[in-house]
């Protein structure tokens, strides 16, 4: 049992990361796709460095700072977060699963929204966005999964023993691995997605179409908002809404970063990871009181 | 006034024929986020004690009225007024973006 699993590794996870373990904590980073701070070219307005310092070296040197401190780092997808009893929270990634009384959201500014015409549309009227909260009304239907990566396949397998059948359509992308009786794979470009009141029809670009009752989006990594879907934290516009303290809605949640919206700056993601940890520290503290 | 329970037996008299707003909030016990959504509705009723009826439906027990109403997602929170839905929140929403349909 971990006492803080902070997911992200850029400079709001990682300066979690830093104040949560000087306080004695048990500490585990995940962290799967580069930061947004990798891929800046050039720092100059951040203090400390008289000739900047490129996004990457910054990006890799926090990491290893971590790693200085005995931080543990995985690099692995997180698939699935679940509340369990007794306020502790399992977190599922490709290989393992980890269970941990606070969870630290610093995973970035990145959407998952598909381009695909229509999907918005259908939002809550067929497209669903979390198997585990929508799967229910879709029991032996026929249903699309979009996506290719270890989330899409997540999201399937918390179907497959609910629909009728599950055709994962990957728009283009290549087909993964999946065997199961009532799973087919579908790689066609998808033009656009149809219905009238729901979610009818998928049309492909090679002008023939798939009739479906629904389709739940789990396109490449499972970010900030997906998340947030699972567990019921607040969002706005996609970012997780956190109070002075970075506490979510959530009790032993918070968000750090550029995926709580607001200005994407290193010093806001810095100050923002310094709250989230502080405030994880005196939340385990209290619980710690009351046992 | 608390949480009201409404169900397909009196969801007609209590919320398609009550006058004024009423607030649902489709749920299901087995459903995580909808765990975080009930305090927010609690706090909603305490406010609007008195203005607005506040109630849940339990989807595993009325799938019909989840059918009527179009629930595909939980929680679905819908605020009809006089008999007809007017607005529509789907997942866990902000309080005060749902009390400023309810004022």
């Amino acid at each position: 049992m971990y006492d803080v699993i902070i997911i992200g590794a850029g400079p709001a996870g990682v300066t979690a990361g830093l104040y949560t373990k000087r306080a004695n904590l048990k500490v585990l980073i995940i962290y799967k796709e580069p930061s947004g701070l990798e891929k800046a070219d050039r720092i100059e307005n951040y203090y400390g460095f008289e000739n900047g310092i490129s996004g990457e070296e910054l990006y890799k040197t926090g990491i290893q700072q971590a790693k200085n401190l005995n931080i543990e780092i995985k690099r692995e997808e997180v698939t699935n977060i679940q509340i369990e009893e007794d306020k502790v929270y399992k977190v599922i990634t490709e290989n393992e699963t980890y269970h941990t009384k606070t969870v630290i959201f610093a995973t970035g500014n990145k959407r998952n929204t598909p381009k695909i015409k229509g999907i918005k549309e259908f939002e809550g009227r067929g497209v669903s966005y979390c198997a585990v909260c929508d799967g229910f009304f879709y029991k032996n239907k026929d249903i699309a999964v979009l996506g290719n990566g270890n989330y899409a396949i997540a999201e399937t397998n918390e179907l497959i023993h609910i629909a009728n059948h599950i055709t994962i359509l990957t728009d283009g992308e290549k087909a993964p691995e999946i065997r199961a009786d009532n799973v087919s794979i579908d790689t066609r470009k998808i033009r656009e997605v149809r219905g009238s009141n729901k979610i009818e029809e998928i049309d492909f670009e090679d002008n023939s179409k798939m009739k479906t009752d629904g389709i739940f989006v789990a396109l490449g990594v499972a970010g900030s908002s997906e998340f947030a879907k699972k567990l019921g934290i607040i969002t706005n516009k996609d970012k997780i809404v956190v109070n002075e303290n970075m506490e979510t809605n959530v009790p032993g949640v918070y968000a750090c970063g550029d995926c709580t919206g607001g200005l994407l700056q290193i010093s806001k993601s810095v100050y923002e990871g310094t709250k989230a940890g502080l405030q994880a520290i005196k939340y385990l503290k209290k619980d710690n009181e009351k046992v | 006034m608390s949480v009201l329970k409404f169900e397909e037996g009196n969801f007609e008299e209590e919320v398609l024929k009550s006058g004024g707003k009423v607030l649902v909030d489709f749920y299901a016990d087995w459903c995580g986020p909808c765990k975080m959504m009930s305090p927010i509705i609690e706090d909603i009723a305490k406010e609007v004690e008195g203005n607005v009826k506040v109630g849940k439906v339990n989807v595993d027990n009325n799938q019909e009225l989840a059918i009527e109403y179009d629930v595909m997602s939980i929680p679905t929170i819908i605020v009809f007024e006089n008999g007809k839905p007017i607005k529509t929140f789907i997942g866990v929403t902000d309080k005060n973006e749902i009390l400023s349909v309810l004022k």
